[in-house]
């Protein structure tokens, strides 16, 4: 039966089984829903709470820093609801051999993860994150031609692949160390922390590691400060913070050339 | 006493095996308390108007917080939320011991063994690391005199105590809930906000304040906190130490009323 399927055509078929399966339990999905909004919303309230006290974050405003964590929340959720078969591998595939099985399969194994399972309590972050996005895109006075509108959605995507990316290679790290490392949570979780505040703050350290090594604010920061039409304080130009996005794709393809590494070094647990 | 005592004991024991999770968890916290820095520096240094709080004071609120992370009420002992879904939770109530003081001591000894782990750790980096670094600037400053450390001590006991109970009602709701969702799925938002790691609590607007000083959740950091950085002075660090143990009997005993009320109606699911 499969053998018509294409690798897509399988993966919706993963994501629509795996949809029904939450929604047979609807007061435990929406509790869940509800539950994943308000603890991702609480950042809101303390940057809204340090804008009240502070006025500014030097020329920032609270628009500009919520557009940023809008953008960069609303990303977040859709690949964490999309990568939960690569955040939970360490734990619940390498350790448990379970791996083994899907080694044996004759289809690729990122398609298999993937459609592993679709988180869909998720939707409460995006929700928030996309909510809190509309706000400020209504706030500012931005002059709203096509082609950053065109930006917007290249950075959204971006960004989503970017940390999709992130999963995957903190799935690779296992194939090593068997257990998924907490200390990758500082760059997924922290990572949205991190983006929700302008790059510009940081120390320039600090932002080179997230600009060059782990590209998060070329998917974020740069296409906003274009999008916002100011004068990037880092010096960057309207070129290079357009293009920028397309490094979250880069990093994609990065973290999936480290797993296939990672495949080729694996040795089952055997349990 | 001495079966509590034995409990807590081998509590400690097991979760103390733990080293490597409490390494990645050291790193991911520092990795968090140095985004706030940079943040809570770019929000000081846009001001020049007189702040609730010195921007020294907030170094202890950060990295005070970050020490003492684990020790906050968020989630459940999986072990005893295991108890109640498998009806195991019947073998306890056999048990010649107080329900209440039995799972007290476990959940006593659940928060205080992680806690102490990371605690340590951290408070030196952030106390003699950081400035070997040529971070000496965001350095944990030492506590405002002897009298603030002694009563620092008091209050961190209490706080310990305080977290505990909470924990406790979040487990007693177990027997009514079984998959831990409904209220206990919000703790991770309500609780970082309303004990002021998310924001410290004297820098959320001044018409919040008595809201804020009306509850529970404060005694769980910012009270121990503000001791330590000499934001409360003596003179009113035995007020609130006083409000942190006076909450504290409200909490343990509504964990007894609720224990007492679900002992009545609990069903063991059967097997």
């Amino acid at each position: 039966m499969a053998e018509g399927v294409g690798g897509l055509g399988l993966y919706g078929r993963l994501v629509g089984q795996s949809v029904r399966v939450q929604l047979q339990y609807r007061w435990s999905f929406l509790l869940m829903a509800f539950g994943n909004m308000v603890t991702s919303g609480v950042e809101v309230i303390g940057i809204w709470a340090l804008f009240d006290r502070f006025g500014s974050l030097g020329a920032w405003r609270l628009a500009e820093v919520a557009f940023l964590y809008g953008l960069v929340n609303a990303a977040f959720a859709v690949a964490e609801a999309l990568a939960r078969g690569f955040d939970v591998f360490g734990k619940e595939f390498v350790k448990t051999g379970t791996f083994d099985r899907v080694l044996l399969r004759p289809r690729s194994t990122v398609l298999q993860l993937a459609g592993h399972e679709f988180q869909l309590q998720r939707v409460g972050r995006f929700l928030q994150g996309a909510a809190v996005l509309a706000w400020a895109i209504w706030m500012l006075p931005i002059d709203w031609q096509l082609w950053k509108v065109a930006l917007l959605a290249f950075a959204f995507v971006g960004a989503a692949v970017f940390f999709y990316g992130l999963f995957i290679a903190q799935a690779a790290l296992s194939f090593w160390t068997t257990e998924s490392l907490e200390i990758m949570n500082t760059l997924t979780y922290g990572g949205t922390e991190t983006a929700q505040y302008p790059l510009a703050i940081y120390r320039p350290w600090f932002r080179r590691f997230f600009t060059y090594v782990v590209p998060l604010g070329c998917v974020t920061y740069f296409p906003a400060v274009a999008i916002f039409g100011i004068d990037d304080p880092l010096g960057t130009g309207r070129v290079f913070q357009v293009l920028a996005p397309a490094s979250g794709f880069v990093f994609l393809i990065m973290a999936l050339g480290f797993w296939r590494l990672g495949i080729r070094h694996y040795t089952s647990t055997g349990s | 006493m001495k079966p509590y005592l034995a409990i807590v004991a081998a509590r400690f024991q097991m979760l103390l095996q733990y080293r490597a999770a409490a390494f990645a968890g050291f790193a991911t916290q520092l990795f968090w308390g140095l985004i706030k820095v940079m943040v809570f520096v770019a929000f000081f240094a846009s001001t020049s108007a007189e702040q609730p709080m010195s921007l020294s004071q907030v170094l202890v609120y950060i990295w005070l917080g970050q020490a003492l992370l684990a020790l906050l009420p968020w989630n459940v002992d999986p072990e005893i939320a295991g108890h109640v879904r498998s009806g195991a939770v019947a073998y306890e109530l056999l048990r010649p011991l107080d329900l209440y003081a039995f799972w007290f001591a476990r959940t006593f000894a659940f928060r205080a063994a992680p806690t102490l782990l990371r605690m340590v750790p951290m408070v030196l980096f952030a106390y003699l690391g950081l400035p070997l670094i040529g971070l000496g600037d965001w350095a944990l400053p030492l506590p405002a005199d002897g009298a603030a450390t002694g009563l620092f001590a008091l209050s961190l006991a209490a706080t310990l105590v305080l977290s505990t109970a909470v924990t406790m009602v979040l487990h007693i709701s177990l027997m009514w809930t079984i998959s831990g969702e409904g209220f206990n799925r919000l703790m991770p938002g309500i609780v970082p906000l309303f004990s002021g790691l998310v924001v410290p609590l004297p820098l959320f607007p001044d018409w919040l304040q008595p809201l804020l000083f009306w509850q529970p959740f404060k005694g769980l950091a910012d009270v121990p906190f503000r001791i330590y950085s000499g934001h409360i002075d003596a003179g009113d660090a035995l007020l609130e130490i006083a409000l942190q143990i006076g909450w504290c009997a409200m909490i343990v005993a509504f964990g007894l009323w609720l224990l007492n009320r679900a002992g009545r109606r609990v069903v063991v699911q059967g097997g």
